[in-house]
């Protein structure tokens, strides 16, 4: 069971929104800055963002949902991004990928039932010649092996 | 002394955080003083993290330094490569756009001043606008996100748009596999495209700049964000820059994992706060772009091109190339390659000598099957397509693109028809929906690859007509330019695409 998670009020989502109102085209940073504070983006501020904006709530449902970055629920304590480009697909990413996910029993985007790790895939980290490549809560790590991987989830505490 | 450790995302995902910690606490310990500077990366990354150590007699490389090396290194006896320069990967290259970049310390403005930055700025500032988009124009300089679009015309265009406000903005959403020169200038010389957008500002006649970057990228985002709080601290961005009374601000905006963002309609509505979907053209970017005013977009390396070419002159810039391509390009050779990195050459080199001399082929050792060109929309080329040299026109006429110059290598274990359907699966994943040949040729097209892995021949012809379709029909590169990767799989390794079915009829 994935622990229960608090809901936001309107007003700490308000006061986040507010912190970028003044910006040209806030929308996104404002996604960002919600998703950085709780780790997803709440579903009660999808009518506050309207109406702040003066935009309709399908509209931001339009663009939360157009983008891959942004949950509608938190994810796990950790979050683990393996790369499933080219130039790691070049260096055995299939491979690494597919192990991971056997050993977890997870499928992409899945979230382990202990709610330790969350295992999504990314479209380049820009490592492309230390590959396979992954991104362990925003820290890069190049040429990973199934053997590194396995040292990753430990200290991850799977 | 002074020691270098490079901050560089691929440095930092092979160790060099822990060990530029480990070199300061081994020097703590011994009592001994030295200087730790986080330098961009040089851009071999086979050899990263590379570690330079100044004892006052030059910089003094070392490759692949590993934690248990740091007592050898601060004691004077692990080996050295010599010179960064007089390795052979580096001493072939001609860098001119990355000239300082691995340098110098990518957040010391004087460092920059001191290898030349903000020469070309100060220029610009005493030049009219017309004579500022001449010298772009004149020295060649063509669009290095991929579609190779002369520089100087879109700047020009911008320029005669009649507006209250106009706009630069950075295509910074580097999402094409195998790519990564853009996320190594801003982590190791962001200044020099801070000096590229406000020269562009300049020519064209804009006060504000966006930096749409890729959320995929914290380490770039930090190190912009920093380099552009300085700027603005010192004067070089703002309301004054560098006390010429000329106006120019300038914002990171971050992407959120949509890779047809890099599309240039589709970032400008990613920046209004908007999805991602592409816009139809006309009407140009340039005429009505960002919130529908005259916008240049423009390539990271394009933009951070901009200084040199002010400092040394359009014809300086215009020497280097062959045909239409002029300047360099900074070639990104990825994958299974033995030695990988960034290789700043100017256009003409063929690709065979780029992948078995300069690179030295695999790096599994077993021979190469094929060479992905231009990123996951690039043509898979056979290495009897090596001859080809780099150069817009060139790879045109070889039925490829140079793309973002992103270069990964494959090695005889390969198979091509499922490098195939990744193209499709991953044109499905990433298309924004709003064209049809593209939304659905996508799936249609993973579907259709799948008939032909089980074994259905007649398959292969409907393949084909749907990637006319698709190449025709779509409204930008993501569906448009799918087909080439799926192609060239299909014609080049027609032996891949014979399934184990069918094979053993």
């Amino acid at each position: 069971m994935r622990p229960p998670h608090d809901q936001p009020t309107d007003a700490a989502i308000l006061d986040i929104i507010a912190q970028t109102q003044s910006r040209e085209g806030p929308l996104l940073p404002m996604l960002h800055d919600l998703q950085g504070t709780f780790g997803y983006v709440p579903q009660a501020a999808v009518p506050l963002l309207a109406q702040t904006l003066n935009i309709s709530a399908a509209e931001v449902h339009g663009v939360l949902s157009f983008y891959h970055d942004f949950k509608g629920a938190p994810a796990g304590r950790h979050v683990i991004k393996i790369c499933r480009a080219e130039a790691c697909q070049a260096v055995g990413a299939n491979d690494l990928a597919e192990a991971t996910l056997a050993k977890l029993g997870l499928q992409w985007h899945g979230t382990t039932a202990n709610g330790s790790v969350t295992i999504e895939p990314v479209y380049c980290l820009g490592l492309c010649a230390c590959g396979p490549a992954a991104m362990v809560d925003g820290k890069v790590i190049g040429r990973v092996d199934t053997g590194r991987m396995a040292q990753i989830l430990e200290e991850v505490d799977v | 002394m002074k020691i270098y450790v490079p901050l560089d995302s691929a440095a930092k995902a092979l160790g060099a955080d822990e060990l530029a910690q480990a070199v300061a606490d081994e020097a703590n310990s011994r009592g001994l003083k030295i200087e730790l500077i986080r330098n961009g990366s040089r851009g071999m990354v086979w050899l990263e993290p590379l570690v330079e150590v100044d004892r006052g007699t030059g910089r003094q490389a070392y490759g692949a330094v590993q934690l248990c090396d740091v007592p050898a290194l601060l004691d004077g006896t692990l080996s050295s490569l010599g010179a960064v320069e007089d390795i052979p990967f580096f001493a072939k290259q001609t860098r001119i756009t990355f000239a300082r970049c691995g340098v110098i310390d990518p957040l010391n403005l004087e460092d920059y001043k001191a290898q030349g930055g903000l020469l070309g700025l100060n220029r610009a500032l005493s030049m009219v606008e017309q004579d500022i988009i001449d010298e772009v124009t004149k020295s060649g300089l063509r669009g290095r996100g991929g579609a190779g679009f002369p520089t100087g015309i879109k700047w020009n265009t911008v320029l005669g748009a009649k507006a209250d406000q106009k706009y630069i903005v950075c295509n910074a959403d580097e999402g094409d596999s195998g790519t990564f020169a853009d996320r190594m200038l801003i982590e190791g010389d962001p200044f020099c495209l801070i000096e590229g957008m406000i020269i562009a500002g300049l020519g064209v006649g804009a006060t504000q700049g966006y930096i749409y970057l890729r959320s995929e990228y914290p380490d770039a985002m930090s190190v912009m964000n920093k380099a552009i709080k300085q700027a603005l601290d010192v004067g070089l961005l703002g309301a004054n820059v560098l006390g010429s009374g000329r106006i120019f601000y300038l914002e990171v905006r971050v992407g959120a994992g949509a890779y047809v963002c890099g599309e240039e309609t589709s970032l400008l509505n990613s920046l209004e706060g908007k999805r991602g979907v592409v816009r139809a053209k006309p009407p140009l970017p340039a005429l009505e772009g960002l919130f529908g005013k005259p916008t240049v977009v423009n390539n990271v390396l394009s933009l951070a091109t901009v200084p040199v070419i002010f400092e040394k002159g359009a014809a300086f810039y215009k020497d280097f190339g062959i045909g239409r391509s002029r300047g360099t390009t900074a070639l990104q050779i990825a994958g299974n390659v033995a030695h990988g990195g960034l290789f700043e050459v100017p256009f003409g080199i063929p690709l065979g000598e780029l992948i078995t001399d300069i690179c030295g082929g695999t790096a599994s050792g077993k021979p190469v099957k094929a060479v992905q060109v231009g990123g996951p929309l690039g043509a898979y080329m056979p290495p009897e397509k090596f001859d080809t040299l780099i150069g817009y026109e060139e790879f045109d006429a070889a039925g490829g693109l140079i793309g973002h110059a992103g270069v990964v290598v494959f090695d005889d274990t390969t198979d091509m028809l499922s490098m195939a359907r990744f193209a499709m699966e991953f044109c499905a994943i990433e298309s924004c929906g709003k064209c049809t040949p593209c939304r659905i040729g996508a799936v249609r097209g993973v579907e259709t690859i799948d008939r032909i892995a089980a074994g259905d021949a007649t398959a292969k012809e409907l393949l084909t007509d749907l990637c006319d379709t698709m190449r025709d029909g779509s409204l930008c590169a993501l569906g448009g330019f799918t087909p080439y990767p799926v192609m060239s799989a299909l014609t080049q390794f027609p032996d891949d695409f014979v399934s184990k079915v069918e094979a053993s009829t």
